[in-house]
Order: structure tokens, then sequence, then C-alpha cells
């Protein structure tokens, strides 16, 4: 049982991992095509249809990577977490048909044209088909952030009894969460980055070897703007998303800061390095070696209040800790003891409506509502599975915020020396930094999803399922099995990908 | 609007679904016939640019397909993907290899060869076609799991839709019946297949190879097909007592939901008659008739419409479990919320303007055949 959570966690972590590594290049160089287009239909000059063509031969090839690899990811929620998809079908479904609907379509249909069309429609009609395909990428992230953001955020659904799941009851509520939104513009603008540095590193590859130095450039041009903005509307939006942690989860928050005791006017750690848990254990005042810290800040930034309280994990645990509402929580004890009365008291329901007591029903039903709130940690065994892992979210976080800041120095000084119409094909240095940000955005990129999808542990849904709870019938073989095979062959399928995209860049323009 | 109703409009809307993308899947049945049809390099290339530009249509609609499955009939969804493992899986693989194949085949250094892509389009071809095909076979037959709900309240195996047997979804391979289905499908992609080339390319070496193969598979499809039809209609059927909501086993329940359903009938009726007459104009004309695809690709939307609709409507059970009778799966005790329903409902008013769009497009791209001149001029291509 516990090897089946383990390796299907493990295999859905490993393909939504494949997944978002093309996703992210779709979503950015696509905005960067559109514009670079764009200038070809304003200005009709061949040279800005050359260098909007080879930069969509590298998103044809990464496309249709990403779209191999998202197939899977859609069709897992009913492999491998079939209890998942009754317990909420009913409402993450319909954000997965939307999508397919309003957004696939979309893109399948005027990518075909984005890329034999040249010829067969007109230049008008090409660059609507170029947005569109753009446009419907950006609708199909809203859709699943939609769906990622109720399973950490759960809202506009009751729990129906009767057929055992949970049901919508509120559309909007859902689709327009304060989460979704947050998660959707820190999302797609955070691929606008890994855009533009992908685009903005290849060219100063073209620089360091002194071919195609004015298209390289003209692509700067395009790209750097673009990336910040893209950097700008991250940041802005990712203190947004930590907002929202701090009210929604606060235990991913705690693990994101490394804080097991809360304490008010709490200072943020900007640089630290986490004790062993063994070591932690001994005094939880003072789990970091070394840490540089800002005072009040992770209060304001939580709470947006210097003096607010910000619990750590043990707190979180132990309850009873001040919340701006005055609302004392519970503890976790108290909190596993409800949820197995809600657990409880939905078998007596169903029982008692079978045998027709129909007084018995009610009492029962009752007793559930009131410990629905806390359903999920009636399958709790013990306190430990409640804390998330606090050293990799911990150190994602830290590498999302630090390294993804210098994107904003990056960028701008890239920008500036456009400005400036200085020769940046001399700046060498400057160059092979461009190249090695590259990767970095990817990484930086990924450590997001880690802080969100390991912060959240050990919930699938937000205190109504564990992930242990959403798990298929299978046999733990067979989805070792499974895994391996989607190991295998995703990475003959990237290494494919990346050698293919190497050839096409040494060609060039 | 009332819930029956939406529930009724919602199998209509998978059933559609479902239906287009067996007309779609001519794609695949297309990649199974490259070998056939190309035998010069330019050939083949011909071949693979006219249906490469549609992959993403089937593509999308599978997608779709299972989107939709899981927004209107989670049920299903749970039981069937998390039971059948390896069938969806294997199906899964099939697909998973074909989204890149079209893209990579003919750059350079793309690591794996030329050949292995087209490796890969023809097990997408062979496997993906027929192993869907087992798979809706198996709506009709049966499959061995038990859903019980009061599972949930059990905190160390929580797990309502459980597969009996240990073969998750395999053992749906022994089934002469699945098989049958599969083959159907099969030779019906190939079909499509032929008649979509003779259409699209305009090469009359192509067009003279493609017409031979559409006789065979098209001849061999209509004999499968019948057969299959004739085993259903004599077969017993799983029926759905709507009084007490007890499924029971019934002699000849799919032909008699024909009988009773005389609108499915006539679209069944419609179909097999426009698929014979796409068909056979091309088999017979002197000249290449370019126009069977159309008759053929309506007939078989319609046809395999009619059949999902003989599968759920009428108080059937869509996917029954042979080993708990009981815990098969109607359109009632398997699908969404009122409420999620009547919104997935306003959704499905975009359905219209998604056809009209890709319609239009593909019009706009199709108003001049492939031809050989095409494929050796500069631009992107398969
Ligand atoms: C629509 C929902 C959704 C979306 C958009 C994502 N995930 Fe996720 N993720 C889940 C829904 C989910 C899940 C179903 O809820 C999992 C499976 C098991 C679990 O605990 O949560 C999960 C687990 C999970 C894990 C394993 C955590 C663990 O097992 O401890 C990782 C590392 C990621 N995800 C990473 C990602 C990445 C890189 C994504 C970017 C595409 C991503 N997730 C998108
Ligand atoms: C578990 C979550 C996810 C599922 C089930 C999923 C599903 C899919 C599927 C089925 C496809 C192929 C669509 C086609 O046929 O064209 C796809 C592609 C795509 N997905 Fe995802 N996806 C997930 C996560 C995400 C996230 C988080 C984003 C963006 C924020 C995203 C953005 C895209 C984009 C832009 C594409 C287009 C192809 C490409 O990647 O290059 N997906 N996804
Ligand atoms: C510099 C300031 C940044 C801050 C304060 C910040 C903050 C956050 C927070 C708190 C989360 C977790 C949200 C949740 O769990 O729901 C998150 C997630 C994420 N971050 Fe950032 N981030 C920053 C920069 C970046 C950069 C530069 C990138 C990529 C280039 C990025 C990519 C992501 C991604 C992909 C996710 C997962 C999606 C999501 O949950 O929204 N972030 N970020």
């Amino acid at each position: 049982m516990e090897d089946l959570i383990l390796w299907s966690r493990a295999q859905f972590a490993l393909t939504a991992i494949y997944h978002w590594l093309f996703v992210p290049l779709t979503l950015g160089l696509g905005i960067i095509i559109g514009i670079m287009e764009t200038m070809y239909y304003k200005t009709k000059k061949e040279e800005w249809k050359t260098i909007t063509k080879f930069w969509m031969r590298l998103f044809g090839v990464n496309f249709a990577i990403g779209v191999a690899t998202g197939l899977i990811l859609e069709f897992q929620f009913g492999t491998n977490w079939s209890n998942y998809s009754w317990f909420v079908g009913d409402i993450f479904g319909a954000p997965l048909a939307i999508e397919g609907i309003m957004a696939f379509f979309l893109e399948a249909t005027f990518i075909a044209i984005m890329f034999f069309g040249w010829n067969k429609v007109s230049r008008g009609f090409h660059l609507a088909s170029t947005w569109l395909t753009v446009f419907g990428a950006s609708i199909s992230a809203l859709w699943i952030l939609i769906a990622n953001a109720w399973m950490q955020f759960p809202i506009g659904m009751t729990f129906n009894p009767d057929t055992v799941r949970n049901e919508m009851t509120d559309f909007w509520a859902v689709a327009l969460s304060p989460i979704a939104i947050n998660k959707f513009f820190h999302t797609v603008t955070s691929c606008w980055v890994v855009g533009s540095a992908a685009c903005i590193g290849v060219s100063a590859w073209f620089l360091l070897k002194n071919r195609h130095i004015e298209m390289a450039k003209k692509s700067i041009k395009i790209a750097a703007p673009i990336g910040i903005l893209g950097i700008a509307l991250t940041i802005y939006t990712g203190d947004g998303s930590a907002y929202q942690v701090a009210q929604k989860q606060p235990m991913k928050l705690a693990a994101m800061e490394g804080l097991y005791r809360g304490q008010t006017k709490a200072p943020l750690v900007v640089v630290g390095v986490l004790k062993p848990k063994e070591e932690i254990k001994k005094d939880y005042n003072k789990p970091l070696y070394a840490e540089i810290k800002i005072p009040y800040v992770l209060s304001f930034l939580g709470y947006r209040d210097i003096n607010a309280f910000v619990p750590g994990v043990n707190d979180i645990l132990e309850g009873g800790y001040p919340t701006p509402n005055g609302v004392k929580p519970l503890s976790a004890k108290e909190k596993m003891e409800s949820g197995a009365k809600a657990v409880n008291a939905l078998g007596e329901y169903r029982k008692a409506k079978k045998d027709g007591n129909m007084q018995k029903a009610e009492m029962s039903l009752k007793t559930l509502n009131d410990n629905y709130a806390n359903f999920g940690y009636g399958f709790i065994k013990d306190e430990s599975e409640l804390v998330p892992n606090v050293s990799l979210t911990f150190y994602a976080f830290r590498f999302m915020v630090i390294v993804g800041s210098f994107f904003a120095l990056l960028f701008m000084f890239m920008a500036y020396l456009n400005f400036k119409k200085k020769p940046y094909e001399n700046y060498k240095l400057l160059n092979w930094i461009c190249i090695i940000c590259v990767p970095l955005a990817y990484m930086v990129s990924q450590s997001g999803w880690i802080v969100a999808e390991m912060g959240r542990q050990p919930w699938v849904i937000q205190d109504l399922m564990p992930t242990s709870a959403a798990i298929s019938a299978i046999n733990t073989s067979s989805v070792i099995t499974t895994f391996i095979i989607f190991c295998v062959l995703f990475s003959v399928l990237l290494i494919a990908e990346l050698s293919i995209m190497f050839k096409q860049i040494k060609k060039g323009f | 609007m009332d819930y029956n109703f939406l529930i009724q409009y919602w199998w209509f809307i998978i059933s559609l679904l479902g239906a287009l993308l067996v007309f779609l899947l001519f794609v695949q049945g297309g990649q199974t016939l490259i070998p056939k049809l190309g035998k010069t390099e330019i050939e083949k290339t011909m071949l693979v640019n006219s249906i490469g530009r549609k992959w993403e249509f089937t593509f999308t609609t599978l997608v779709t397909f299972g989107g939709a499955f899981f927004a209107a009939f989670p049920l299903f969804y749970s039981t069937s993907f998390g039971g059948a493992y390896w069938v969806w899986m294997i199906i899964l693989f099939c697909f998973i290899i074909q989204a890149v194949s079209f893209e990579f085949r003919k750059k350079e250094n793309n690591f794996l060869g030329t050949k292995t892509y087209n490796t890969f389009l023809l097990i997408n071809g062979y496997g993906g076609t027929f192993l869907l095909g087992v798979a809706v076979g198996t709506f009709f037959t049966g499959s061995e799991f038990s859903v019980n709900k009061e599972n949930i309240t059990n905190s160390i195996m929580p797990i309502i839709s459980q597969w009996i047997n240990p073969y998750h979804g395999l053992e749906a391979l022994l089934n002469p019946r699945n098989l049958l289905m599969g083959l159907v499908v099969l030779f019906l992609s190939r079909m499509l297949g032929s008649l979509y080339f003779i259409n699209n390319i305009n090469d009359i070496t192509i067009r003279q190879r493609a017409k031979k193969t559409a006789t065979i598979s098209g001849t061999i499809f209509v004999i499968l097909f019948v057969t299959f039809l004739l085993i259903t209609f004599l077969s017993e059927g799983f029926t759905l007592d709507p009084q007490s909501q007890l499924v029971s086993m019934e002699k000849y329940k799919y032909f008699t939901n024909l009988i009773e359903m005389p609108i499915v009938f006539a679209m069944l009726l419609v179909g097999v008659i426009s698929v014979l007459y796409g068909l056979g104009k091309t088999i017979f004309s002197k000249t290449i008739y370019t126009k069977g695809i159309w008759f053929a690709s309506t007939g078989a939307v319609l046809a395999v419409l009619s059949l999902f609709l003989i599968l759920g409507y009428n108080n059937t059970s869509y996917y029954p479990s042979t080993f708990n009778i009981q815990s098969s799966l109607t359109i009632y005790n398997s699908s969404s919320s009122f409420f999620t329903l009547k919104v997935m409902s306003v959704v499905s008013l975009l359905i219209p303007f998604v056809l009209a769009y890709i319609f239009y497009t593909w019009r706009k791209m199709d108003k001049i055949s492939i031809t050989k001149e095409e494929m050796q001029e500069e631009g992107h291509k398969y």
C-alpha cells in the first residue's frame, strides 16, 4: 500500500515534470513569435519573416513533445488516481473538458496554418492564426491551473453522502477563486521569463559565434522587453501567491520558510541552511545554522501586517495559535478525531438510510456535516504525516525567488544596452551568462512546482483527501513497470528533441 | 431542462465525440498504408504530409473525448481507466509515440532515425485503432469489476472501484467479440485512410494504389461489421429496470433497443448505406472518384453514433460488470451532478463554433490537393 502510493506519486511527478519541460517554452516563445510576426506584418521586411520562421521551427519541435506528455497527465487521473476521480470528478472534470473544447482545438487547428499556411492563406490570416495558437495555449493553461488551484483550495461545492462525492454548487467560485487567478498569472508570466531566457540565450550563442549578428540582435530586442514585463509580473504575482498560501495553506508556508515555532513580527529568511531533523528537534526555535533575515517582512508578506503572528509547523500541529480573525485553530489531534467522526458518520448515515432508519440517518448526517471540513484527517494515522518535506520545499522556494530575481537584473541590463545602442556582441562574458541562464530558467520554473506540490503534501485535496486515499487499486508492480516505461520513453524522446533543437540552432536562420 | 434530459444529452455528446474520433482514425489507418502506397521517397513524403496535417485533430479529439467523459460520467473514468489499467496504458503508449513522429521523422539528428519514427507510426496505426476497438468491445461484453461506495469509510483501503482479476484489462483480448470489434475499427480506419488519400493527394499512381487498398479494406470491413452487428443483435444485453434500478440480462436487448428507437435505427441504416455508396462508387467508377471519403466518413460517424446510442439509451448498461451485475454502469448511476451537467451544457454550445472554424480552415488548407511539386518546394514538411 505504502509502495503503491509512493510509485503512483513518483509516476505522476515524473510525467508532470516532463510535461513542464515543454509547456513553458510553448507559452513563452509563443508570445515572442507572435510579436515577431506582427513586426513582419507591419514592416513587410523579409528579415522579420526569416526570424519568425526560425523560432517557429524550434517552437514546432517543442510543441509536439509537449502534446505527447500532456496526454498521459490527463488520463493518469483515471488510471492512477481512480478514487480521486470519483470523489472530486464532478468538479475537477469540468475544467479538463472545457480545456479540450475551448483551447486544444484552437491550438490544433491554427497551428496547422501557422506551419503550413505561409503560401496558402493571406498574411493577415496567417498572423491571426499564430496569435490564435498562442491564445489557445494560454487558455489551456488557465483551465488546468483552475483545476490545480481548486485542489489547493477546494471551494464552490458540497459533499453529497448519497453519491459519496463532492458536487459543484458554484461554478464561478471555482473558476474565479483567488488562488486560481494568482496561479494563472504567476505561472503564465513566469513562462514568458523562460521563453525570453531561451530566446536570448540562443541569440547570445550566435553573437559569440559571430553569426547572424543582426538577426540575433533583433531577436533580443523583442525578447528582452517581454522578459522584463514577464519577470515584473512574476514577482508581483509571486508575492500574491505567497499571501494566498499564508491564508489558505499555512503548513506550506511554514515549510517554505523552515519555520517550526511561529512568532509575531516574523522575519523573512533570505538565505539559510537548515539543520538535519534530529538537530532541529533539540531546539525548534533555531532550525537554521546560518541565516540572513529581514525583520517583520514575513509577517507583512503573509498577512499584510508587520505585527501578525506567523505559525510554524509545531504551532499548526498543536493548534490554538492566534489568527487575524480571532478563531483558535484546532490541533492536529482534534482534527484527526473530527475527521474520524466524519468518516464514521458517513458510514452510519448510509447504513441507516439503507435500513430505513431516517432518524438515525439525519443525526449521522448532522455529525458528518459538522465535521466535514476535516474529512481528510480521518484517513491520517499519525500526526507526522501532516508535515510536508520541509527541506525540499525550503530550498526550492529560495532557489526560485533568488535566481528568479536575478533574471530581472539580466533582462534590464540587456534592454539598457539595447537602448544605448551598445554592440553587445562584444560583451563575451555577458553572452556566456545568457547561455547559462537558459537551463537556470527551467530549473527555477520546475522548483516553483516543487514548492506548490511538495509543500501541500499529504493533501491531494487540501484537508479533504490525502494522497493515500486517492489512488487506484492496482498492483505496485504494474505501476513500477509503467513508471520505468515512461521514464525510458520520455528520456529517449527528450534526447531526440534536444538533439534536433541543437541541430536546428546550429543551422541558424 | 431536467436532470434526466441532461444526462441523455451528455451521452449524446460523448457518443458524437466517440463517433468523430472513429472517423478521424483515418489518420491511423493512413499510417498503416504508407509502406503499401508509397514506393518512392517522394510518394512517401506526400502520404505522410497528407495525413500529417490532420493528426492533431485525431489526437485532440481523443483528449477531449477523455475530458468530456471525465466531466460527464466520472464513475466511468475512475472505474474503467483505473481498472483496465493495462489496455488503456498500452493505448496511451501507442499515441505518445505518434505525437512526436510526424515532426521528428525527417529532422536532422533525430537520434532514433527516420526508420524508427516510421515504425512508431505503424505501431500507432495498427495498435491504437485495434486496441481502441477492443476497449469499445467491452462496452458490449462487460468486464470484471465491482463498485462499492461503502469502501470510502474503510480508512485502510478506501477505494471505491476495484478490478477483480489480476490482468487489469488484458483479459479483454481473450474475448473473440472484443477482438472482432478491434478488427472492425482497424479495417474501417484503413478504408477511410485510402479514401482520404484519393481525395487529398493529386497523384495518379497513389490514387490507383489507394483505390485497391480501399477495395480490400472496405470489403473486409463490411463483412466484419455485419458479422459484429449480427452477433450483437442476437446476443443478450444488460438491461436496467428503471423502477428498481437493478440490472439484469435480457435476450436480444440491443436489437430491441434498435426497434424501440426508430430514429437510431434509421441513423444506422443511413450510415451503412452511405458507407456502401461511398465505397462502391470509388470501387466501380471507371475514372478516379475522389468524393468517396465524404460519404464514407458521414456514414461511419452515423453508424458509430447509433451504436453508442444503443449502448447508453433505453435503460441499458453501457459499461456492464460481469463480476457483479449490480455494479454495472448506466448513464444514470455514473453521471455528474445536475449542476455540473448544466454548466457543461452551456459550454457545449461552443461545439458548433469549434466545428465551424475547423471546417473553415480545413477547406482553406485543402483547396489545393497535395502534389509532387509542393513536396519539392521549400517550407515546413514532415
Ligand atoms: C491539475 C492538477 C495538477 C497540475 C496542473 C500539476 N499537478 Fe503536480 N500533482 C497533482 C496535480 C497537478 C496531483 C494529482 O495532485 C499530485 C499527484 C499525487 C499528488 O500528491 O499530487 C501531484 C504531484 C506532484 C508531484 C509529486 C509530489 C509528491 O508526490 O510529493 C510533483 C513533483 C508535481 N506534482 C509536480 C508538478 C509539476 C512540475 C507540474 C507542472 C506541470 C504539476 N505538478 C502540475
Ligand atoms: C496535470 C495537469 C495537466 C494535464 C492533465 C494536461 C494535459 C494536457 C494535454 C492532454 C495536452 C495535449 C493537448 C493536445 O492534444 O493538443 C497538453 C498540452 C499542453 N498543456 Fe498541459 N496538462 C497539464 C498541465 C499543464 C499546465 C500546468 C500548463 C500550463 C500552465 C499546461 C499547458 C499546456 C500547453 C501550453 C500545451 C500545448 C502543448 C505543449 O505543451 O507544447 N499544461 N496538456
Ligand atoms: C521572484 C519572486 C517570486 C516569488 C515571490 C514567487 C512565489 C511563488 C510562490 C509562493 C509559489 C507557490 C504558490 C502555491 O503554492 O500555490 C510559486 C509557484 C511557482 N513559481 Fe514562483 N515566485 C517568484 C519567481 C518565480 C520565477 C522567476 C519563476 C519562473 C521563471 C517562477 C515560477 C513558478 C511556478 C511555475 C510555480 C508553480 C505554479 C504556481 O503554484 O503558481 N516563480 N511562486
